[in-house]
């Protein structure tokens, strides 16, 4: 019999926003990147082409991570400890970008520094040529401390400022719209307040193709329905037309998904758990299949092995083929 | 679609005989329309108005129970195409499968950890729902062989994976008085097949390469007198095989009776462990019925299961946990007592916060309803009264040698109450946020 598949016609679009600048645009990447632009909920490539791919962020820290799981620290070893050599090694993981991230001392117990924070930056930027994600240590004061001195050193490289929440905005959104930068805005899991910051950062006059928003999301377990429903509506906001909604979707599956007991505790626990090093990763690459599915455009990911099943798994998705 | 109270009305007497109960036909209807009220009910409606009404309550996905013994598995019934419209109702079965040509201790050992493993998550049994027994050996006595070492070794409801209708009898015979799912039907043994699952009451997988092909072969099969049928599309890339579970579940949702049945779904087809996750994972986020996965590894279980259990929360219902005090990383009784609401996701937050810090507390989580801390405290369901009785109903006195008790930063306004409440304990307040509770224990706690 004939069938007429349904096909979802919406009168809204993802923005289309570009991380990093080469060269040719005012910075130094070798690489850009390119997210967002879905006129279709995730994959529906039979109703639209999807023009960009979700991508995959690798996280690392400005000094020695000192809470990461064993079996992260195991997985990379002693580049840990350089972030340069750190940055390479994601890149050679498979990743589309970098996420960088700053904690409150210099990895010497002593308190963090501009000076400190400008150099990791550079040092990244000269050991990887894909576009970099910078976000601070989450206390307002010490964010902005940092934040302006990397915006003003590395303008025009369009890296992604973060984060911005709504008790701290004004600072980083201001520096990145004088240096040709991007931002990251993050609220807890919740359609309103997402939309509310996204209507407050461009009120200060930065275009939405410079905004990327981070809705928060649970780990596997530990209420990832909450963030996987948020970002399902949000993204059904966006294609029904709500410019407030619009903006490309960053999760951090290895953030949440590494600080779960399954993942970060290998003694001591139900032997029905199973493999300790083998669960982490399922526990990071379920996490992050799920909120692809709901429509995230970069997953941050922690462990190279979850890189690799999660870009296999985008490929897959990204094609029609049949059996 | 359901109809409307008018619609039903139409098919209805309109006589406003009373006799259901209900003064006129239109409050008989409305009452009908929301679901409230049986159809029989009427003394006096028509047999055709009988079968629209049937037939237009029927839910959009039928409901499909296998069975074995007093272990059940039911799919389908699912209304929604988002969890956050409603919710998602039936957890897809998640099956794991071995194959006829392996060794039958291979198959026994594996089925026997299968059907055995359980773990416990915030309280929930998570099991594995049944075994998915593939004829690969195209050979009847085979099959026969390995499904009864299957079900020698298990107790759980049984998928049958053949194309060939004489295999596939032979392993029915031994599974006598079960409602097995029988994989299935295609285009060139339908008939066969439809006449198998007829006399021993299985149910019937249908597959095809295209959804036209399928939903030809679920009328023809339907026409035939088998009424419990499962879909199995195509398979293909996730990208193919999502595109073709949003088709179906869409046109199920538009009545499209044809497709009105689960689907399943094969997470291990690409014989590739480390993908298998990723597969399974997206199988229960889009729309599987059934999900039957090769591994057996406790680790991969585990977070599929869970996985599972998430998807299918209600959304308009938060989880709660217990009421109780929770032991982290195995508290001494210097360890401090936070304290908490039973909303699972603030419960989560808190634990998780200070479990992955590695030190050790003791977490006294109060009933709020199942309400996070601030909007509990705004309902009046988290006070100083209802922390005081849950810290005497779960006796916490008694685990600690210094009677002090920490409060989320947000509702330090009830330390004073608190403190008139359990005047000999020392009110404390800890931060506002989860992620603050490391660096508060290790800095003012100690």
């Amino acid at each position: 019999m004939p069938i007429e598949i349904p096909v979802d016609k919406w009168p809204g679009t993802v923005n289309t926003v570009t991380l990093g600048a080469t060269a040719a645009d005012g910075g130094t990447r070798s690489k850009v990147v390119t997210i967002g632009g879905e006129k279709s909920l995730p994959f529906m490539h039979f109703e639209n082409e999807t023009p960009h791919r979700p991508v995959i962020a690798m996280e690392m820290t400005a000094t020695r991570p000192n809470d990461w799981s064993q079996v992260l620290l195991d997985a990379w070893g002693d580049v840990l400890s350089d972030p340069g050599q750190w940055a390479q090694a994601c890149e050679e993981a498979g990743a589309d970008l970098i996420v960088l991230m700053f904690g409150l001392n210099d990895g010497n117990d002593n308190p963090i520094t501009p000076d400190f924070a400008v150099e990791s930056v550079q040092a990244v930027l000269q050991a990887t040529g894909l576009p970099l994600v910078v976000l601070g240590p989450g206390q307002a004061e010490i964010d902005n401390e940092i934040l302006v001195p990397i915006a003003d050193a590395t303008k025009g490289e369009r890296l992604v400022l973060g984060l911005c929440e709504d008790a701290n905005y004004r600072t980083i959104v201001a520096s990145a719209m004088a240096n040709d930068h991007l931002v990251l805005g993050r609220t807890p899991m919740d359609v309103n307040l997402a939309k509310q910051l996204n209507i407050l950062m461009t009120d200060m006059g930065l275009p939405l193709d410079r905004i990327v928003m981070d809705p928060t999301t649970g780990a596997l377990g530990y209420g990832i329905e909450y963030g996987y429903s948020v970002m399902e509506r949000l993204r059904l906001a966006a294609l029904q037309g709500d410019a407030m909604t619009q903006l490309p979707l960053l999760v951090n599956p290895g953030y949440e998904a590494w600080r779960t007991k399954e993942s970060k505790v290998g003694e001591g626990v139900p032997e029905t758990w199973g493999d300790w090093a083998a669960r982490g990763t399922h526990w990071e690459t379920l996490t992050a299949i799920s909120l692809i599915e709901a429509g995230a455009d970069v997953v941050v990911l922690r462990h190279p092995d979850s890189v690799t099943r999660v870009k296999n798994a985008i490929d897959e998705l990204m094609t029609l083929e049949p059996a | 679609m359901a109809l409307s109270g008018i619609q039903i009305y139409k098919m209805l007497p309109q006589t406003n005989c009373k006799e259901c109960g209900f003064p006129t036909c239109l409050a008989f209807a409305m009452k009908l329309a929301a679901k409230q009220v049986e159809l029989d009910d009427c003394p006096y409606v028509t047999d055709e108005s009988k079968t629209q009404l049937a037939e237009s309550a029927a839910p959009p996905i039928r409901l499909i129970t296998l069975k074995a013994g007093d272990n059940e598995v039911a799919v389908g019934n699912e209304v929604v195409l988002f969890r956050h419209e409603k919710k998602f109702f039936n957890r897809p079965g998640v099956f794991i499968r071995v194959v006829d040509t392996a060794d039958e201790a291979a198959i026994t050992e594996k089925v026997a950890a299968a059907s055995s493993y359980n773990v416990d998550y915030v309280g929930l049994d998570l099991k594995l729902d049944g075994i998915a027994v593939e004829a690969a050996s195209g050979d009847p006595a085979k099959f026969a062989a390995a499904v009864s070492a299957v079900r020698s070794a298990c107790a759980l409801p049984l998928i049958l994976v053949s194309d060939d209708p004489a295999v596939v009898e032979a392993g029915l015979k031994v599974l006598d008085g079960e409602k097995p799912l029988v994989l299935g039907a295609n285009s060139s043994n339908w008939e066969a097949m439809a006449d198998l699952a007829k006399q021993s009451d299985a149910a019937l997988g249908v597959a095809g390469d295209s959804l036209e092909e399928i939903a030809d072969l679920t009328v023809k099969i339907q026409e035939k007198g088998v009424e419990d049928m499962v879909l199995h599309p195509a398979g293909g890339t996730m990208g193919a095989s999502l595109a073709l579970q949003t088709q179906i579940r869409r046109l199920a949702l538009k009545n499209f009776r044809p497709l009105g049945y689960p689907t399943v779904a094969f997470a291990g087809d690409g014989g590739d462990p480390a993908k298998e996750s990723t597969v399974a994972a997206h199988a229960i986020c889009k729309y599987a019925g059934f999900v039957v996965v090769d591994t057996f590894t406790p680790e991969l279980i585990y977070a599929i299961l869970v996985l599972r259990e998430n998807i299918y929360t209600d959304p308009q219902k938060p989880i709660q946990v217990l009421p109780a005090i929770y032991e982290i990383n195995n508290p001494k009784p210097s360890d401090p007592m936070l304290v908490t609401t039973n909303f699972s996701i603030t419960y989560f937050s808190v634990a998780n916060e200070v479990e992955g810090s590695g030190q050790s507390a003791w977490l006294l989580v109060a009933d709020a309803e199942g309400m996070s801390v601030l909007t509990a405290w705004a309902a009046g369901k988290f006070d100083a009264e209802s922390i005081a009785k849950a810290v005497k109903e779960f006796g916490a006195a008694d685990k600690l040698d210094k009677k002090v008790i920490v409060l989320p930063g947000h509702t330090a306004v009830l330390s004073g109450e608190l403190e008139e409440e359990l005047p000999d304990w020392e009110v404390k307040v800890g931060p506002r946020e989860a992620v603050d509770l490391p660096g508060y224990m290790k800095s003012v706690l100690v």
